[in-house]
Parts: C-alpha cells; structure tokens; sequence
C-alpha cells in the first residue's frame, strides 16, 4: 500500500442533519444529528476503515463523502478543491472520481437488468467509448473480479452473494476511480465469501491504485484492510488511530468495549479475556446525550463526563481520542497532550484535554504469541 | 448423565423441484442433552437451517421426502401427525430465525404477539399471559417492559426485536431452542449480548441450544458440541475444544482461516476456501469437499465416512489425509500459506 503523502480526501467539521418535520406547514420540529461535526482527511492510496455501531452515521458520513447527500454544514475537499457547494452538473465529473460498493448485494443491483448493461451503465452515462468498447471493457472487468466473461447476459438472480458483490465490485470500478467508498461491502456474506471478498478488494487496491474508505461494524474485517481507522459513536468521531495501533493501545472506552466485542475463535482465549459488554442500544441521535456522547454507557463516567465535551487530543504518533479518561496513556504523557485544532469538533472545550488516566492498561484483544 | 432429549440419526432431506432432486440434507446424526449447546455450522446452502426446520416440521410438503429419525423424547417428529407436532412446536421445541424484522408481525404489538405464543399452548386469561409477557420481556433485559409490551416491532431496535423474539421462543418453557443465526443482522456488540442472554436463559431455563451459524467465532464462547456440515453432511463432528484445537477437516481450517482475527498477527491475506459449495442436484463424485479442498489425492473420488480418526473416540470426520499429515499441514492452511 503506497501512500504518497497527499490528502485525497478532506473531511472539514462536516455536519449532516436531517429534518423532522411536522404538521401541514411542515415546520421542522427536532434534526438527526447523524453526522455533528467530523473532520479527518484521507491519503491517496491508504484505506481508512470507518467503524462503529448501527446508527452512529458512519453510512451518512460516506454518502456525503461522495456527496450522495449534501452536507448541512462544513467542506469536504477532493484534491484540495471543496465539492460541497457543487450542483449536479459540476459534480458530474467528480462522480468518475468516486464511487461506491453498497452493503446489500441483494438490493443493489437492478434485478430487470442484465449483468454487462449493470456494470457498462456508469459508462455509458459518462460516455465512455463505443458499444464494442464498453462490452470488451465490461468483459476484462467481470476476469478483474473473478468471475468469467460468459457472465455478460445473465441476470443478477443467477449469482450467489459472493457473486454479486463481485458485480457490484465490478460496477465501482468501471470508470477506473481513485476512492472507493466501501459501505459493509461484507457484512451480508458468508465468512468464508468474505474472506474471498476481502482479499479482492485488496489485490485491486495495488492494481488500480485505489484509495478506499471501508465502512464496517466488524473490527476484525476492518483491522485487515485498514492502514488508519476512525471509530464513530453518534455522529462524533472518538478516535482516529493507525490500524495497528488501535488494536494494541485503544485510548477511548468505547473502542475498548468494541474491541471485546469481537468474537475470538479459540475457547481459551475467549474465556480469558473481559468481555465488555455494553448495555443497551445507541442513545437517539435526535437527542444526542450531553458532554461526551457516549456517557451513559461507558464504565469510567464520571461528573465532567456529562458535562462537557472532549476534543480530540493528538495523543501522538497519528493517535487522536475524544476521552476525559484514556486509557493505555500515563500520567506523564498526559501532560504534553493538547487539543487537535485541526479535527476537534467546534463545540468541544479545547481546555478540557484529560488529566485523569481512565484504567492504566487494557487490552481488550488477547494476543498469543506468535510462535504457535 | 443429562436427560437426552433430541436424537436424530441418518436424517435425510430430498426436494423435488423442476431443476431435478435436491439432497438439501444427506445424512445427518447428532445427539442433545438437556442443559448443552450444540453448535451447527456451515457456509449457506449446506443444509443447516433445513435441519433445524425438519425438527420441527417445517418443510413437510407434497415434494418432500425424508428419511431416518428425529426422536425427541423417544417420540418421532418425522412420522408425527401435524396435530401432535403443533403441541411440540413452540412448546416443548421453539425456534428463534435468523431476521427479527421480518420474523415479528409489523401491524401487531409486540406484547400481543407473546401473549399469542403462549396462549396457543397453554389456557390462561390475556391478563396472565399478558403478565408473563412483562416478565419475559424483563428476563430478556428489556428496559421498562411494562411499557414496551405495548409497543409495535418498529418501535425496537434490531437487537430488542432479537430480543423480543427470544422471549417469545422461551415464552412456554420449551426444552429445546433453536437458533438460527440469531445474531449475523446485528453488530457485533449486540451480538455480544445477544449470545451472553442465550447463555444465561439456557441455564434459567433448564433448556437445551442448538445455534445454526456460519461463523465459527459465534460458537467458540457457548458451545458445547460443534457439527460442521458440508453439502447436506455432518464433516466433523466433536467437542468445542476438539473442534478449535485439533480440526481434523480441511474444510473446517477454511472457516477458521476465514475469520480475520484479532489474537493474531494479520496475515498478508485471508486464507480463503476457493470456489462455491457445490449444486446441491448434482453433488461431485466422492469427498464432496474435494473440488474445493487444496490437498484432495486422487483417493478422494471415494467417499470417506464419517468415523473416528484421532485419539478421542467422540471426534469424528470425513477426511482421508492421515492425521499427522493434516496436523502438519493444518496451521500453515489456516495461515493462508497453501495455495489453494
């Protein structure tokens, strides 16, 4: 995985939210705070895995990066030009750029449509070669993906999950893009159709020279492909770590509690390990809980939790969490962290940067060694 | 000794369907105890959920054949009538599916739909059944169920109406619940919780578990028995410590080397199992993993039975590598350094 060091993609204090509207004037009575100020920036060619729970607008989040939606406010910038004001006639030709691989390979392709005209539609709407062109085209694609180029004429009713997400893998790729947002392209299949799904995407990441923001809930999936991961909880983004890193040293609560939640396939290590299990469900984000969002569920609350807002803190090392008390972090280097300017969210106290270490050490992944 | 109180042996599942016949199962035996889980896993199309829906009696239909025994009890459910099978269903033996939103009724409430449940078998007033449902719906860690019980299935979160479906299986006692992937539509935190109350209800219950997944890491934490099925056949069978220590069956290293895991070094790629499970019409001559398998020898054109080949005599597989050899091959597979 090259990286090249320029931010592709620039996500700047962007907000989403949705309208609920009552009543026959439609006035607007409440908003979703889907996404509520998130700002982070991804390099040509690395993949960001973006993870957290149902509902914690990670989904939102990639479609207005592709600008399926429109931001409510902030900018998001591709090649350091802002496409967030852009109608759709100056984003035609940004749609080329960017594309995207949905969760449901069921509900994703249109099932009255054959397979060539599928994966030849996005080019034949920017037109894109001739007929022959297209199909031929079409054809390498469906060898790129794995599957044959008899494929053309049939159906999507005709192929199995694996299959499809394969098609809809194929679709993405047809205008040759340089991001891919990758919304749960896994989580409908099989772990052994994953398995195969996963390590095409990667193969294709080194050949087409792809950068990919990889939208998932399972940590285990995202550690593989991921170079950086930003963990959401209700439209905020709590930390933003290298991929390896988070699993070693998670610093917000609410990573640890997701790491635990992991499924490990070896009944010794599972029965070791603490399971931190999390009550409930994710708070309404039409009334998102005060000072730090996740509060009401996280182990170590304390008052100034309720209260006030973390920012996020560079803790280092690429290493930024939105927590009054990190774990993994000592006392000393408590002391030299301060608020990131860049990526805090506006409304975070930016003097209220930790002074109280959460549990020394903990390591929600149990590791073995290596030699066994 | 537990109380044994499901035994099926030799069980087979034919369709007929236009395409030809379908051997949906082909061959399945497995014992449940009172108080055990057993694990039943497999990619989708190998026959795991037709099992449990066979128990039951949900596939009988004019193109369905079956073959062997499913004793709960000492009683066949296979020749049962369908009066006699109705009192067992949802009574003695509940199912929980996999998809909570479409398993509950959208236009009815949640609470009525328990009370339903347990109505149909047992002759109490809607008050008491109402009651019980609070309660259940207590027991399954639902927040202020006096007044949730009026809510609509809408009104839940995918993890509460997984939840509420539970409580709506347990709401007669029953001795067995099946479960089939409970928890592949939920994250995986409420998957945590959601396998943690499975548990915990067992054991409050006096109830026996068969859980149907695709994902070996669902079953590591509660099983006690695992049953790997392939192509409508049981391929391994053993205790969960066996199963995760000592696999004996290369399509078993598959599903583990599948599941990208976090209590190891990440490898440069997932193992991945090549191909598709074959066309259940048309199943490939012998091992019928063999098309799949990267060390098939041409020995495999014949089919190896299902039978004890390591040193624990409840361990059993169909595989004709000999178990030094797979021992040796075993982790670099799992690894994903075998080019399959």
């Amino acid at each position: 995985m090259s990286t090249n060091g320029a931010p592709l993609v620039e996500v700047v204090h962007v907000k989403k939210y949705f309208p609920i509207k009552k009543g026959v004037l439609g006035r607007e009575v409440a908003r979703v705070h889907a996404v509520d100020d998130v700002s982070f920036s991804v390099t040509e060619g690395e993949t960001l895995g973006l993870v957290g729970e149902s509902g914690c607008g990670k989904s939102t989040l990639g479609r207005t990066i592709v600008r399926l939606l429109e931001p409510t406010a902030g900018d998001i910038r591709f090649r350091g030009t802002s496409i967030s004001g852009l109608g759709a006639r100056a984003l035609r030709p940004l749609r080329r750029e960017m594309q995207m691989v949905f969760q449901d390979p069921y509900a994703s392709l249109n099932p009255r449509k054959r397979v060539g005209s599928i994966i030849g539609g996005p080019m034949k709407i920017h037109g894109v070669g001739d007929k022959g062109d297209r199909k031929q085209r079409v054809q390498e694609l469906l060898e790129t993906v794995g599957l044959s180029p008899e494929h053309y004429n049939r159906f999507p009713h005709e192929f199995s999950g694996g299959q499809r997400q394969r098609i809809g893998v194929a679709r993405a790729l047809a205008l040759r893009p340089k991001l891919v947002v990758a919304d749960e392209p896994v989580s409908a299949l099989d772990v052994s159709v994953q398995a195969q799904v996963i390590n095409l995407l990667d193969e294709l990441q080194d050949e087409f020279h792809l950068t990919y923001i990889f939208i998932a809930h399972d940590l285990g999936v995202v550690r593989h492909v991921s170079d950086r991961i930003a963990v959401m909880y209700l439209g905020k983004l709590v930390e933003l770590s290298p991929a390896e890193e988070l699993y070693q040293r998670p610093i917000m609560p609410y990573t640890e509690a997701l790491l635990s939640a992991v499924p490990i396939p070896d009944p010794d290590l599972s029965e070791q390990r603490e399971r931190i299990v999390l009550q409930g469900d994710v708070p309404s984000p039409i009334d998102p809980p005060s000072g730090c969002r996740f509060h009401p569920r996280c182990r170590y609350m304390t008052e100034i939790c309720r209260e006030v807002e973390p920012p996020l803190t560079d803790y280092g090392n690429d290493h930024f969490a939105a927590c009054h008390h990190p774990l993994n972090v000592d006392a000393e280097t408590l002391k030299r962290v301060q608020a990131s300017d860049e990526l805090s969210p506006r409304s975070a106290d930016e003097d209220a940067t930790p002074v109280d270490p959460g549990k020394r050490r903990s390591q929600p992944v149990p590791r073995i060694p290596d030699s066994r | 000794m537990a109380e044994r109180l499901l035994d099926v042996q030799g069980l087979k599942v034919r369709f007929a369907t236009e395409d030809g016949v379908v051997n949906a199962v082909d061959g399945v035996d497995f014992e449940l105890d009172r108080g055990r889980v057993l694990g039943i896993v497999g990619e989708s199309g190998c026959g795991k959920s037709v099992t449990a829906m066979t128990i039951l009696g949900l596939t009988r239909g004019t193109n369905a054949r079956f073959e062997g025994e499913v004793s709960y009890k000492g009683r066949d459910l296979l020749t049962m009538s369908e009066a006699a099978l109705r009192e067992v269903r949802g009574n003695e033996i509940a199912m929980i599916f996999q998809d909570p939103m479409s398993s509950l009724n959208p236009v009815y409430r949640v609470g009525d739909q328990i009370v339903e449940a347990i109505t149909t078998h047992e002759n109490v007033s809607k008050h008491v059944a109402k009651r019980r449902a609070i309660d259940l719906l207590r027991q399954v860690g639902i927040p202020r169920p006096e007044a949730r019980v009026e809510d609509f299935p809408h009104q839940f979160s995918g993890g509460m109406r997984q939840r509420a479906m539970i409580a709506m299986g347990l709401a007669n006692n029953p001795d067995i619940l099946i479960a089939d992937e409970p928890t592949t539509a939920l994250d995986v935190t409420i998957q945590a919780q959601i396998i943690e109350l499975i548990d915990k209800l067992k054991d409050d219950f006096n109830s026996a578990v068969i859980l149907i997944t695709h994902d070996l890491g669902v079953v590591a934490d509660i099983a006690d028995e695992i049953v790997v099925m392939y192509a409508g056949r049981v391929v391994e069978r053993a205790s969960k410590r066996e199963l995760f220590y000592d696999p004996q069956m290369p399509y078993t290293w598959g599903l583990l080397g599948s599941i990208p895991r976090l209590d190891r070094p990440k490898p440069e790629r997932l193992h991945s199992i090549t191909g598709a499970p074959p066309s259940l019409i048309n199943l490939p001559r012998g091992c019928k993993f063999r098309p799949r398998c990267p060390h098939a020898l041409e020995k495999c054109f014949e089919e190896p039975r299902l039978e004890a080949r390591v040193e624990d005599p409840k361990h059993l597989d169909r595989c004709w590598l000999v178990v030094d050899e797979k021992r040796s091959l075993r982790e670099k597979t799992i690894a994903g350094e075998v080019a399959a």
